[in-house]
């Protein structure tokens, strides 16, 4: 795709190609993707703050560089957006929340914002939530739903909504996202795009406003591996201002991610991740299995332990964080949001210790497992993109609730702490995709890309702009 | 939560009226049904949790480090 002609629909490197040739400018760039926002978010809900000026001196200073015959970086003029939950400087960080809108605005950009803006991106603006992360569906009591692109009478996918509304409708190149338990990978998998949750420590988290510490992650959605790979590999390194960040090196993905699967020892998971889905979340991974020309599947017992503690870790550590809030203005809250962390703040310690210990223990089997195999294939949401506003699901003939149950695959895996693409598959005759886990070892985020990135090139894996 | 007959039924507005005090939480009506919604959810998860085949010396992985 052109980047001079169709800026919208190019990727990350040909932009940034199409930018440092001089083809076109940083400038064009922004200004095509802050006209199309003002044409489409307000019926989309993707953006609660567009930085336009900022945008445009951050292009200008790009183009700058070109000019002198400077490197402006790899993203030279790439645009992208953020999670609300990212500290922007001189804009508040609310998080989702009504509540934290009274905040002084932060002084510093988080840190992977400073790595974006080092690798010559151009920021856009702050992108709706779910409120305090604790979301799958995308909605929002204060700022609306953030809207799938692909069919904006259903949900985007959360807590990252609209990051995955953003990068689905076009709106930006690339968007970052938080994930705890599922909030990149839910949003990839109902707006179809690649989203990258990479191991636990990989990405510092610094100047970014907390939902589960002991599980919080943050990460990329694009609709290229590629591009999930560039700006991963930008925001790399250790981090002073976040404690579980990696003091290990830079590894960086993009060079190898086009080596192919050969050599690569790949099954399906089984077990939990085998059932329970609607039959499209588990032909999807048929679909990818067969591609990959993977006929063993490997049982992972615990998956279901290890998705309870998971649960009862983020409810009880989320409601101690949010606590003086509860007391001093929980009228304030989505109810929803509310009533979870209220029972949180509820629950025995003698439950919590023992989550932590299943945390550990299921880490250890997933480890023994990754003796054997270099990657694992499973569901990443149990359905497609429901309706905004549906409450329940029939899962395998049972009526549940919505809202809790979208995370059923996502978060046995990010409680190991493990690093996953979500990768989109689309049915021939369906409205909307479905995403499919690309699950590697610990700190081999370049295996999970190199799998996801040979399914894009063969043509099983794809994303686009939504019309 | 398992039934156990010799142990007091799981009973979540108990549960509330018992920690709300000890947390400085002022719980207002309407939020009743959904925290014990909640803790009801809460409960079978911690069955699991707390039924989960490790041994008793498997010790967290914190991730402080110092």
């Amino acid at each position: 795709m052109s980047a001079e002609r169709d800026p919208i629909r190019a990727d990350a490197s040909a932009i940034a190609a199409a930018v440092k040739s001089g083809r076109t400018t940083a400038r064009a760039v922004a200004l095509a993707h802050l006209e199309r926002i003002a044409a489409l978010d307000p019926g989309l809900g993707a953006f609660t703050a567009v930085t336009r000026e900022r945008a445009l001196a951050e292009a200008d200073a790009v183009d700058a560089a070109v000019a002198a015959g400077r490197d402006p970086g790899p993203l030279a003029g790439v645009p992208y957006a953020v999670k609300n939950l990212f500290d922007l400087a001189g804009l508040v960080t609310v998080a989702g929340s009504k509540i934290n809108r009274a905040d002084p605005p932060p002084a510093r950009d988080a840190t992977l914002v400073e790595r974006m803006k080092g690798a010559g991106a151009v920021l856009l603006g702050a992108l709706n939530m779910g409120e305090y992360a604790y979301d799958f569906t995308g909605e929002n009591a204060h700022d609306g739903a953030s809207r799938n692109p692909h069919d904006p009478g259903h949900m985007s996918g959360g807590s990252s909504g609209g990051s995955g509304t953003a990068a689905a409708a076009g709106l930006a190149t690339i968007t970052l996202g938080s994930d705890t338990n599922g909030s990149i990978r839910v949003p990839a998998s109902f707006c179809g795009l690649f989203g990258l949750k990479p191991t636990y420590g990989r990405l510092a988290r610094g100047g970014t406003f907390p939902f589960v510490a002991s599980i919080d992650h943050l990460g990329p959605l694009a609709r290229s591996v590629h591009d999930l790979a560039l700006s991963y590999d930008a925001m790399q390194g250790t981090d002073p201002r976040d404690p579980a960040c990696t003091p290990a090196g830079i590894e960086p993905a993009t060079p190898v991610i086009g080596q192919g699967t050969q050599g690569l020892r790949i099954a399906v998971a089984g077990g939990w991740f085998a059932r329970g889905g609607m039959p499209e979340a588990h032909r999807a991974v048929a679909t990818v299995a067969e591609a990959l020309g993977v006929s063993r599947t490997v049982d992972l017992p615990g998956a279901q332990e290890a998705r309870a503690a998971a649960y009862l870790v983020t409810a009880t550590e989320a409601a101690s964080f949010h606590l003086a809030r509860l007391r001093s203005r929980p009228g304030d809250f989505d109810p929803a949001v509310r009533d979870r962390l209220l029972a949180g703040a509820m629950a025995p310690a003698a439950w919590v210790a023992q989550a932590h210990k299943v945390r550990r223990w299921w880490r250890d089997r997933m480890l023994a497992v990754f003796q054997d195999v270099d990657v694992l294939i499973a569901p990443a949401t149990p359905c497609r993109a429901p309706l905004l506003g549906q409450a329940t699901m029939t899962l395998a003939g049972v009526e549940m609730a919505v809202r809790p149950n979208i995370g059923l695959f996502t978060q046995p895996i990010s409680f190991a702490g493990l690093p996953v693409v979500a990768v989109p598959v689309w049915e021939n005759d369906a409205a909307l995709p479905i995403g499919v886990q690309v699950i590697a070892a610990p700190w081999r985020e370049d295996i999970a890309l190199r799998v996801a990135a040979a399914l894009e090139r063969d043509g099983v894996c794809t994303a686009r702009v939504a019309g | 939560m398992a039934e156990n007959p010799t142990l007091p039924a799981f009973d979540p507005e108990a549960i509330v009226d018992a920690t709300a005090p000890l947390l400085g939480l002022a719980i207002e009506p309407a939020f009743r049904p959904g925290i014990a919604q909640n803790l009801k959810v809460m409960a079978t998860m911690a069955d699991l949790v707390l039924a989960a085949p490790m041994d008793e010396r498997e010790e967290p992985a914190p991730v402080f480090r110092p």
